[in-house]
């Protein structure tokens, strides 16, 4: 058996997290164990999509068995304030709906009973009367004059319209040789984590003028800025909100960030309860009212010159951030403003935002947050560049990509873009699809009449949100009046325990990728140990732990920002210990070795001390080494990057602190009998600065790829016709199999970040960016053989085998509706 | 997502689930796999008062071959029909389809009565059941009757099996040795919810075609031995006659399209498969001579 | 014929992982809900209640099935294996659990136990599956973080293992890759 045993032990770099989770001990949320007395909630939503609210009658639910409270609006009202917004709005949302409802799956009352299954039984016991009102289903129906509002009383369903102009786009579009136009949109659709959200929270009612204070575990995953939002709520000071996190969480993708008005809700209902409360989100709950990626209309026109380049660009952009303008949106928008040229040097950019208020629920962070919707855009664009001046796409890219030696280089809108050799990547995507023979191969089933597709796409991949980027939607003014805010601060905390231990804190709040191992692995190699000697805690607990408004799981600042303050407090503690050391070994601080759990001095290997009794000394006899500095047990170190400012006078904002690249190549064929999609060869090459993990970096991509896939293939939220959510279930909502995604090859390219500590950007929303997108060029390309083209170019998400069929009747001419004899074709 | 409360039945024998189905009518839901029901009731879309559950009633697990069949008991699993080592001799057309039902694990436990007792209008094995020209035993306290597929399944979601009735056994001919078949399926996800499926079913002297495209019921159309032209005809024909209530008009318009090609395709790869298998005999006779 | 009204509270004993183990909990209650809220077993975990995802796929008599589509008053007298049981004795990882970390097939880690259980009755079945035969398997589990890739190398790298020792020690009991509970 120890021969088994030791075959199967881990070999280097495999990671910490694993072993835990595959024998089932996994630390989710739901798998915490509760305080004795601990009641269950179950949340009562709206099965409308705009009504009013004549009446909630809970009388019966609080009599039902196994009740103990139920939390209404009356509560809510009396205990807490609406949800502070990024912009000054005309409606703010509260936790419980109080006169109206506005999207189907709005929380209108909170079940606080013995079990789960008594709690939704009587949450059926609950009456609600409604008196329907007309709901704002789309952009163009938000956007009509006489149409109806979303909030009854709103003047005009647009919260948020801003204009920005840099250089000179009027007369560049003005003095163009072509003008290539594109009107598209971009879905809703979600990320979809196999956790739900977890909330377990309680209330403490002495003092603080009555509000006492509250204690809350989640599997939130931040951004903690909304931590500020959840106080001002509750109204309580931040200190008297106490947020702590589990260990191991079921995948995020940004969406665990919607769970900040849940956590105000479940407050509130253990208040009222006056006891612990646990609330776990159900599937049908987290698919309808959630969260979802931003749904966008956009109008893009570039200015273009005969050999390709673009002199100019213009965006006129719609998001639908459903029903109330949720924290941190309108971030979608702002969160790319600074790079909305893209991979190119284009220095003529004119931008509107507007954004549109709907009966749909409210939107929020999903993996590639902004970036989906404008590369769909963009990206969609080059390639009807190409095709429009019969040009090679690749040559497009070339002619157009911020030059090598330009780095780092300040885009139009503000984006400070650190490094990079787009050139370099590209070739690279290049000779791994070998595009040569793809080429041949798809002009050989082009001549058998089939429809084979090669698409492109470029991507610019922010990482470590700026803080600040999300003011860019004010005006200069506003801005001056509200205070600067800018930064993007990671907290990291080592520690040595009282026999030599290394315990690592990071406020980065995992969810899968593997960030514990990653910083054992840096911190061991700091200390000359083993990975396995380091303990990494991410449970953050906001009343004991650093952390900042940063701290989370979002925007890919773990690589970047976390790891590298994980390396600076590993390396300042080792320094710090070197003083103290260095007398015993008659060195020089600086010429303290750390190798292999020992220490020596340099040249004179055959001295050593063991370095846990030297780590754990001062615990023991602080008082031997105070002239060295205090005593080296604690090391906590909050970075920020030095390039993130607040937002310039002239609205320019660097949103990111690194921008990473990634080529795509997508060869598919679309069978001409189903319109299903067969992906023949897809690409992706990356250059995300330094690799802290390759293994991981391409567990990053490979998953990103296959959520994207679903983007771009089956996934949608949908509504009916009168607001109805049409998704309610995974039967419903399609996330791809292993049947459905291919292998992509990944390459990578590095050059490291000059603004980073390691050198390293983050990778994982990449492909959440250039996935869909070149999908769809490929589909576009595949359809360009047939003889009326043109009528296929208004490609929507997802790309369903039905859609894609209506595609292929439009191009060859025929009505999209109705029956037609359909050309046979070659089904795999 | 919990079940709403029901007072639950573990079935020893047949009699008492007939006795408590006369007893309880419809407030009682028969659990046989629970892969259709359970969805349902944690949904709480249906709410029982009593769960009368046959799984554990040896009697009805039975598969047993008949003369002219397949006889396959109440709580006989989609995987034991499917494992079932002549299936693919005496009824190819089932064991094409069934791997399309739900993914390996759903098949583990699922029934296949409980797909028919189901009838949800985009399954497979209600439009297997119709093209094979299967039957269902129907058994209430009343005594037992034996209901033609074609009868069987009114509406979506709406069988013949009365309130009191539970299905005892479904029947499937086998398929004569000089037939082929064939099973195509398109879903949006390859192991999603068939959007269109076709089952077809090619003779000597006639060809038979069972479509599922999102219409309430399967439909059956028989055919001679058309040149393809005139089978188009015929799918257009189908094609334009489908009652559908899609969520879009593109969708509509995708399934007419569909129940065109893929039910050619199907008719063609089932009149091969006819054709290999007239060959394949051929070979065997040549052999013994 | 056994009767339980609607809120009673039902003795339900299974064999878990081995162990004989009972508990109380009304008719409706889940199997999913019972392994992990009364038997403590939280390592099965609970994604979407429609059996879609497929992360609560348990071994009920060995057959890899849902356990959110199970009540626990069906499981009573069953033996049923869940992810707490594969590694071995003396909790090292068995064969397969360590196919997967090498491979670095799983980042967060929720829908594994499910695909574990399926994997391990793919793993007693013979002959073993095909390759090709492997994804068809695994098509009913929902992952949302790898793209499935490393996850489908690491399952048919253990499925091929198994094949070899087999083939090179046919008369030695079957090496499953998984340990028996």
């Amino acid at each position: 058996m120890s021969e088994r045993a030791s075959r199967f032990g881990p070999s280097a770099g495999t990671r910490v997290e694993d072993a835990a989770l595959l024998c089932g001990r996994g630390q989710f949320a739901d798998d915490l164990g509760c305080k004795p007395g601990t009641l269950h909630a179950a949340i009562l939503r709206s099965s409308h999509a705009h009504a009013r609210l004549r009446g909630v009658d809970v009388s019966a639910a609080e009599r039902a068995v196994g009740v103990r409270a139920v939390l209404t609006a009356d509560d809510v009202t009396r205990w807490s304030r609406p949800l502070l917004a990024a912009l000054r709005v005309p409606v703010l949302q509260p936790v419980l709906a109080k006169d109206a409802v506005h999207y189907v799956g709005e929380p209108l009352a909170v079940v606080l009973a013995e079990n789960r299954y008594l709690a939704e039984d009587a949450l059926e016991a609950i009456r609600v009367e409604y008196e329907p009102l007309p709901p704002v289903l789309d952009i163009a129906q938000a956007l009509t004059l006489d149409g109806p509002r979303a909030h009854a009383d709103l003047a005009q369903n647009i919260v948020s319209d801003r204009s920005y102009c840099y250089g000179d786009p009027d007369a560049a579009l003005a003095a163009a040789s072509h003008r290539v136009r594109l009107q598209i949109a971009y879905p809703r659709n979600t990320a979809t984590p196999l956790e739900c959200g977890v909330v377990v929270a309680e209330h403490f009612p002495d003092g603080n003028g009555g509000h006492g204070a509250y204690e809350v575990m989640s599997n939130f995953t931040g951004p903690m800025s909304l931590h500020a939002v959840m106080a001002m709520a509750l109204q309580v000071p931040e200190s008297h909100l106490r947020l702590r996190f589990p260990r191991d969480v079921g995948g995020s993708f940004g969406t665990k960030q919607s769970l900040f008005s849940a956590i105000v809700l479940l407050c509130l209902a253990a208040r009222k309860a006056g006891a612990p409360v646990k609330w776990v989100e159900d599937r049908r709950e987290h698919m309808t009212a959630a969260t979802s990626a931003t749904a966008r209309r956009s109008h893009i026109e570039a200015a273009v010159q005969d050999d390709g380049r673009i002199a100019a660009l213009s965006f006129d952009q719609i998001d639908d951030v459903g029903a109330y303008l949720r924290a941190p949106e309108p971030a979608t928008f702002y969160r790319m403003h600074g790079c909305l040229t893209g991979a190119y040097a284009i220095q003529h950019l004119r931008v509107r935002n507007r954004v549109v208020l709907t009966n749909k629920t409210p939107t929020g962070l999903v993996r590639g947050f902004g970036g989906p919707q404008v590369y769909f855009a963009l990206e969609r664009l080059v390639q009807r560049i190409a095709v429009q001046l019969g040009l090679d796409p690749l040559d497009v890219y070339r002619r157009n990509f911020i030059a090598k030696d330009a780095f780092p280089y300040r885009a139009a809108a503000g984006a400070l873009i650190d490094s990079g050799d787009y050139a370099a990547t590209l070739a690279v995507a290049l000779q791994a699809a070998d595009i040569t023979a793809l080429r041949d191969r798809q002009r050989q089933a082009r001549s058998e009449g089939r429809l084979y597709g090669i698409g492109f796409a470029a991507v610019v991949e922010p990482s470590i949100s700026n803080m600040g980027y999300v003011t860019a939607a004010l005006t200069a003014e506003q801005r001056a009046h509200a205070g600067p805010k800018q930064g993007a601060l990671a907290a990291a905390t080592v520690q040595i325990d009282p026999l030599g231990g290394i315990t690592v804190g990071i406020d980065s709040m995992p969810a899968g990728q593997g960030h514990r191992t990653v910083c054992a692995q840096r911190v061991a190699a700091v200390f000359g140990l083993a990975p396995g000697d380091i303990v990494v805690n991410s449970e953050l607990d906001t009343q004991k732990d650093a952390w900042s408004i940063a701290a989370g799981n979002y925007s890919c600042r773990f690589a970047g920002a976390v790891a590298g303050a994980v390396q600076i407090a590993a390396q300042r503690l080792r320094d710090r210990v070197a003083q103290h050391c260095a007398d015993l070994l008659g060195c020089a601080p600086q010429d303290v070795v750390f190798a292999a759990g020992s220490l020596h001095a340099r040249g004179q290997p055959e001295h050593i001390l063991p370095l846990a009794r030297v780590l754990s000394g001062p615990h023991w006899a602080p008082a031997l080494s105070t002239e060295a500095g205090p005593p080296p047990l604690r090391e906590t170190v909050f970075f920020t990057p030095e390039t993130l400012h607040a937002p310039s006078s002239d609205d320019r904002v660097n949103a990111s602190a690194t921008y990473g690249f990634v080529f795509d190549l997508c060869a598919l064929e679309i069978d001409r009998t189903t319109g299903r999609v067969y992906i023949d060869r897809y690409v992706t090459a990356h250059d995300a600065g330094r690799l802290l993990h390759p293994a991981l970096a391409d567990g990053q991509v490979r998953g990103g790829f296959a959520q994207a896939l679903g983007a771009a293939l089956s996934e949608e939220l949908r509504y009916d016709g009168q607001g109805r959510f049409a998704s309610q279930t995974l039967s419903d909502y399609l996330l791809p199999t292993c049947l459905d995604v291919p292998a992509p090859i990944i390459v990578h390219t590095q050059t490291p970040s000059p603004f980073t500590p390691l050198g390293a950007k983050g990778i994982g929303e990449g492909n959440s960016m250039s996935t869909p997108v070149c999908i769809a060029n490929a589909v576009a390309d595949a359809l360009s053989s047939l003889p009326q083209s043109e009528h296929c170019q208004d490609l929507r998400l997802p790309l369903t085998p039905a859609t894609v069929l209506a595609l292929v009747a439009g191009g060859q001419g025929q009505a999209a509706t109705g029956t037609v004899a359909v050309q046979t074709g070659k089904i795999r | 997502m919990k079940p709403a409360p029901f007072e639950y039945v573990r079935i020893d024998h047949p009699d008492e689930l007939s006795a408590l189905l006369t007893e309880h009518g419809p407030e009682a839901a028969v659990l046989a796999g629970g892969q259709s029901l359970m969805p349902i009731l944690n949904l709480r879309l249906r709410r029982p008062r009593v769960l009368l559950d046959l799984s554990r009633c040896r009697a009805l697990h039975d598969l047993t071959p008949t003369s002219g069949g397949l006889q396959i008991g109440a709580a006989v699993t989609q995987a034991t029909v499917l494992s079932w080592p002549r299936l693919a001799h005496q009824v190819p057309l089932l064991a094409l389809a069934l791997p399309h039902v739900g993914n390996p694990q759903i098949r583990s436990r699922g029934t296949l009565c409980g797909s028919l007792a189901h009838a949800h209008p985009q399954a497979e094995l209600p439009l297997c059941l119709a093209a094979l020209d299967g039957e269902i035993v129907l058994r209430s306290q009343r005594g037992e009757r034996r209901i033609a597929a074609a009868d069987f399944f009114i509406a979506a979601q709406k069988t013949a099996c009365r309130p009191d009735e539970y299905i005892a056994q479904a029947h499937i001919p086998c398929q004569s040795i000089d037939e082929g078949s064939a099973f195509l399926e398109v879903a949006v996800r390859v192991t999603g919810q068939a959007q269109v499926a076709c089952a077809a079913i090619a003779g000597p002297h006639r060809l038979r075609l069972a479509v599922l495209a999102g219409q309430a019921t399967p439909q059956v159309h028989d055919y001679p031995l058309l040149p393809e032209a005139d089978l188009r005809d015929q799918l257009d024909i189908i094609a334009r006659s489908l009652a559908l209530s899609c969520a879009s008009a593109d969708d509509d318009a995708y399934r007419r399209q569909l129940v065109v090609s893929l039910g050619l395709n199907a008719l063609k790869q089932a009149q091969r498969a006819r054709d290999r298998r007239a060959a394949v005999d051929a070979q065997i006779m040549e052999h013994r001579r | 014929m056994k009767r339980w009204k609607q809120s009673e509270l039902v003795p339900v004993q299974v064999e878990l992982n081995g162990v004989q183990r009972r508990g109380l909990c009304e008719p409706r209650v889940l199997l999913s809900d019972f392994l992990r809220d009364t038997l403590g077993a939280t390592g099965t975990h609970v994604g979407c209640e429609t059996g879609e995802c497929g992360a609560c796929t348990i071994r009920v008599d060995g057959v890899a099935q849902r356990s959110c589509l199970t009540l626990a008053v069906q499981a009573d007298g069953r033996c049923i294996e869940t992810v707490e049981g594969l590694a071995q004795a003396d909790g090292s990882l068995c064969e397969l659990q360590h196919a997967l970390r090498e491979r670095f097939a799983l980042q967060c880690g929720f829908c594994i136990p499910g695909i574990l259980m399926t994997c391990a009755e793919m793993l007693k079945r013979r002959p073993l599956p095909e390759d090709e035969q492997i994804p068809g398997l695994l098509a009913g589990h929902l992952c949302r973080c790898t793209g499935y890739t490393d996850l489908l190398a690491a399952v048919r790298h253990t499925v091929a293992e198994v094949r070899r020792r087999e083939a090179a020690h046919p008369a030695s009991a079957p090496s499953v890759g998984v340990h028996d509970a």
